[in-house]
C-alpha cells in the first residue's frame, strides 16, 4: 500500500548540547525531501522527546547529538519509548558518534546511525527506504 | 591576455560574496576607497594593527582551549601546557556549568565533566588554579550564561590567594547574545541576559579595571554557519548592544571600551580572512570614535583572539587537519591577533589528547620562531589585492550592520529568531555546496581516500565515574560551608535583582560563601525568568 500522508519526523536535540546547526541543516534537507519535520529545539529530556513523538504521532524519532552524552541519553530514552507504545517507530541518530558506540546504539534500537560527515541525501534516502 | 583567454577564466567568488579578479592593480585600491582609511600600525583607524610594533614588541599569546573532568584533571592539563610553553590559559567548562546547573541537577546526568571542567563552587576554582601564578599567565574563561558567577569566582579565588584584583588581568567570553545564535547555552531571556553583561562590565570597570569582562564572540556565529561578513557585522552589533547598555547607566565610553575584547574565527580563504580582520579593526575603531565619541586610543582598539578554525576542519582524513591548523595559525599571525588558539586535529572526534594539543601549540610556536611571522608588522599591508578586499569587506560589514539596525536591532532580531534562521539558512546552503562539489573541501568532496582504513584517533578516556565524584565533592562543600551565610547572601542577591540593582556585588558575596553556580542561577531565574527559544529556521 502506498502511503498517502507525508512521513512525519520528530527531530530532537537531546541533553544540554547547544550546537544545533547540524540538526537544523538536516531538518531543512528532510523538509525539502517532502517529509514533515517537527524540530523540538534545544535541551530535551528523554521524557520530553517521548511526549513530543507521541503527541505528533511521529513515524521517525531522530536525535542529533554532538557533546558526547548520546549513550546515557539513549539508555534512558529506549525504555520510555517502549512504555509509551512507540517501540515500533524508526529511531535514527546523527552527530559526533564514535564508532565504538555504534553497536550499543543499535542494541538500544537506533537502526540508522549517521556520524559527522554523513551526506544529507543518505539520511533522506534511508528514511524513505525504512519507513513503511 | 587575449579576450578569448579572459572569457575562459573561471569566475571566482569568495565566501563573502565578493568576486575576485585574476589581477589587482593600484586602480582597484583607488576604486574601492583608496588608502585613506588604512593608516599606520598603532594609529587610527588601526587597520594595520593596534600597536606600532605588534609582535616585534610582544608575540601573540598562545592560549589553547582546555578543560575536562573535574578541576584536578584540568589543573594537570594546564600545567602540562604551561610546561610546553603555552602563554595563556583558556578554560573549557562542561555543559551543566555553562547552563547554570549544579552537577546534581537531573538535567546534568551524563554531561558532567564531558566537554569541559565541571564547576559547582569556588572550591573547584581553588583546585583548578592551584600552583598557577596568575601574575605570569592570564586566564580566559569560556563561559557565557553563567559568566557572572564564574567571573566572581575567579576574582574571589585570586583575592584569597593574595592578588590585587585591581591589577588582575584576564578575560571572560561572557557574550550571551551570540549564544542565542549559536552554541545555545543561554539561561535567561534576552533583555535580562544583556543586563547581566552590563552588570559585569560596570562591576569590573569599578573593581577590576584591568580585567576584560566580555570577549564578544563572532567565532561561534561563524562556526554556526555564518559567512565572514556576518561574523563581523553581527559581532559588532552585539558589542554595540552591550556598550549601549552600559552607556545608558551613565558610564563614559572611555571607562570600559578599552577592556572590551573580541574572539573571531580563522578558517577559510587566507586573503579573505586577513582582509576581514583588517577591515574589522578599522570599522570597530570608527564606530567607537564616531558613534560613541571615545577619546582614549585604547578605547578604539579591536583587541582580539583569532583562532579555533573548528568549522573548517574535517572528520575525514583528520591528519590533514594538522596542515589546515598550520594555515589557520598563519592567518591569525598575518591578521595581527593579540591571542591565538588552534583547534586540534582530533577535535571532530574527541576532547583533544595531550599529543594533539602539543602539535597545535608547536604550530603556533614555530610560526613566530622559525617562519618570520613576528618580524614585521602587517606583512600583507600594501598588497593591492588585500587592500582592495579590506575596503570592500568593510563596506559590506557596514551595510549588514545598517540593515540590522533598520530591521529593529540585533536584540529584537535574536529574540524573535530571525538571526538564527539567517545563519541556519547560510549553513544549509554551504553544506549543500560542499555535497555538490561546488565548494571544494579536500578529503570530503575531492581527493578522498576511498580505500582508507579506519582512522586511528586516540579517544579521550571519559570516566563514567566523573559525575559521581563531582557530586560527592559538591555535597562535601555544602556540608562544610556556613549555611546561614549562604542563605543570607542568596536572599540579598534576589532582592538586588528584584530592585534592578547591579547584582555582581551580591554574587561575589555568595560565591565567597561557597554558594553554588546552580543556587545563584535559581535566584536570578526567579526574577528574570528563563528563555524559551523560538524554534525558527
Amino acid at each position: 500500500m502506498t502511503r498517502t500522508s507525508p512521513i512525519r519526523i520528530l527531530l530532537a536535540k537531546p541533553g544540554l548540547d547547544g550546537h544545533d546547526q547540524g540538526a537544523k541543516v538536516v531538518a531543512r534537507a528532510l523538509m525539502e525531501a517532502g517529509f514533515e519535520v517537527i524540530y523540538t529545539g534545544l535541551r530535551q529530556t528523554p521524557e520530553a522527546v517521548v511526549r513530543a513523538a507521541k503527541d505528533n504521532d511521529a513515524d521517525v524519532i531522530a536525535l542529533s547529538s554532538m557533546a558526547g552524552s548520546h549513550v546515557p541519553f539513549c539508555e534512558k530514552l529506549t525504555p520510555l519509548l517502549e512504555k509509551a507504545g512507540l517501540a515500533d517507530r524508526l529511531c535514527i541518530i546523527g552527530g559526533n558518534l564514535p564508532k565504538r558506540d555504534h553497536d550499543h546504539l543499535r542494541q538500544l534500537g537506533f537502526r540508522g546511525i549517521f556520524p559527522s560527515s554523513s551526506r544529507l541525501d543518505d539520511i533522506v534516502n534511508y528514511v524513505r527506504a525504512n519507513v513503511p | 591576455m587575449s579576450d578569448e583567454r579572459r572569457s575562459n577564466t573561471r569566475r571566482v567568488v569568495n565566501e563573502s560574496g565578493i568576486e575576485i579578479k585574476p589581477v589587482y592593480t593600484p586602480a582597484d585600491v583607488e576604486q574601492s576607497g583608496g588608502f585613506s582609511f588604512i593608516g599606520e600600525p598603532g594609529a587610527y583607524p588601526f587597520v594595520r594593527g593596534i600597536h606600532p610594533l605588534m609582535y616585534r614588541h610582544r608575540p601573540y599569546t598562545m592560549r589553547q582551549y582546555t578543560g575536562f573532568g573535574n578541576a584536578a584533571d584540568t589543573n594537570a592539563r594546564f600545567k602540562y601546557l604551561i610546561a610546553n610553553g603555552q602563554t595563556g590559559l583558556n578554560v573549557a567548562f562542561d555543559l551543566p556549568t555553562q547552563c547554570g546547573l549544579d552537577s546534581d541537577d537531573p538535567l546534568a546526568h551524563g554531561e558532567i565533566g564531558r566537554v569541559g571542567m565541571a564547576v559547582d563552587t569556588l572550591r573547584d576554582f581553588e583546585i583548578a588554579f592551584d600552583g598557577i601564578d596568575l601574575d605570569k599567565i592570564t586566564v580566559s574563561l569560556t563561559i557565557n550564561g553563567a559568566a557572572p558567577q564564574l567571573i566572581a569566582m575567579y576574582l574571589a579565588m585570586a583575592q584569597k590567594r593574595g592578588y590585587d584584583v585591581r591589577k588582575l588581568r584576564g578575560t571572560a567570553q561572557n557574550d550571551i547574545l551570540k549564544e542565542f545564535i549559536g552554541r545555545g547555552t543561554w539561561i535567561y531571556p534576552v533583555e535580562p541576559s544583556v543586563r547581566l553583561v552590563g552588570d559585569t562590565i560596570e562591576y569590573c570597570a569599578q573593581h577590576a579595571p584591568k580585567y576584560s569582562p566580555v570577549s564578544v564572540c563572532g567565532y561561534h556565529i561563524r562556526e554556526s554557519g555564518a559567512n565572514p561578513i556576518q561574523e563581523m557585522a553581527y559581532g559588532f552589533c552585539i558589542a554595540k548592544a552591550y556598550a549601549d547598555e552600559v552607556v545608558a547607566r551613565g558610564l563614559d565610553i572611555d571607562e570600559f571600551a578599552g577592556r572590551l575584547s573580541f574572539n573571531f574565527n580563522v578558517f577559510g580563504n587566507i586573503f579573505e580572512q586577513v582582509a576581514k580582520f583588517r577591515a574589522g579593526r578599522g570599522l570597530w575603531a570608527k564606530i567607537i570614535k564616531e558613534q560613541y565619541g571615545a577619546q582614549k586610543p585604547e578605547s578604539l582598539w579591536l583587541r582580539m583572539l583569532a583562532g579555533g578554525g573548528g568549522g573548517g576542519l574535517t572528520f575525514e582524513q583528520p591528519e590533514i587537519n594538522i596542515v589546515r591548523g598550520a594555515y589557520y595559525g598563519l592567518i591569525a599571525a598575518l591578521s595581527g591577533a593579540q591571542t591565538t588558539a588552534l583547534c586540534c586535529f582530533d577535535e571532530a572526534y574527541t576532547i583533544p589528547s595531550e599529543y594533539a594539543q602539543r602539535i597545535s601549540l608547536r604550530t603556533l610556536q614555530l610560526l613566530i620562531t622559525e617562519m618570520g611571522l613576528a618580524d614585521t608588522v602587517d606583512p600583507l599591508g600594501g598588497s593591492w589585492y588585500v587592500e582592495t578586499l579590506t575596503n570592500q569587506m568593510r563596506q559590506r560589514m557596514e551595510e549588514v550592520m545598517a540593515e540590522l539596525d533598520a530591521e529593529g536591532g540585533i536584540k529584537a532580531l535574536i529574540a524573535d529568531g530571525t538571526i538564527q534562521a539567517r545563519v541556519s539558512a547560510q549553513a544549509y546552503s554551504t553544506q549543500r555546496a560542499i555535497e555538490s562539489g561546488e565548494f571544494p573541501k579536500v578529503g570530503v568532496n575531492c581527493y578522498r581516500n576511498e580505500t582508507a582504513e579506519d582512522i586511528d584517533v586516540e579517544m579521550h578516556p571519559y570516566d563514567e565515574e566523573d559525575g559521581a565524584r563531582q557530586i560527592a565533592d559538591l555535597n562535601a562543600t555544602r556540608r562544610s560551608r556556613d549555611a546561614t551565610c549562604v542563605r543570607d547572601t542568596l536572599a540579598r542577591l534576589r532582592s538586588d535583582a528584584q530592585a534592578g540593582r547591579n547584582v555582581m556585588p551580591a554574587i561575589v558575596e555568595a560565591v565567597n560563601a561557597y554558594a553554588s553556580v546552580g543556587e545563584i542561577t535559581t535566584e536570578l531565574a526567579a526574577v528574570y525568568g528563563r528563555y524559551r527559544e523560538p524554534v525558527k529556521f
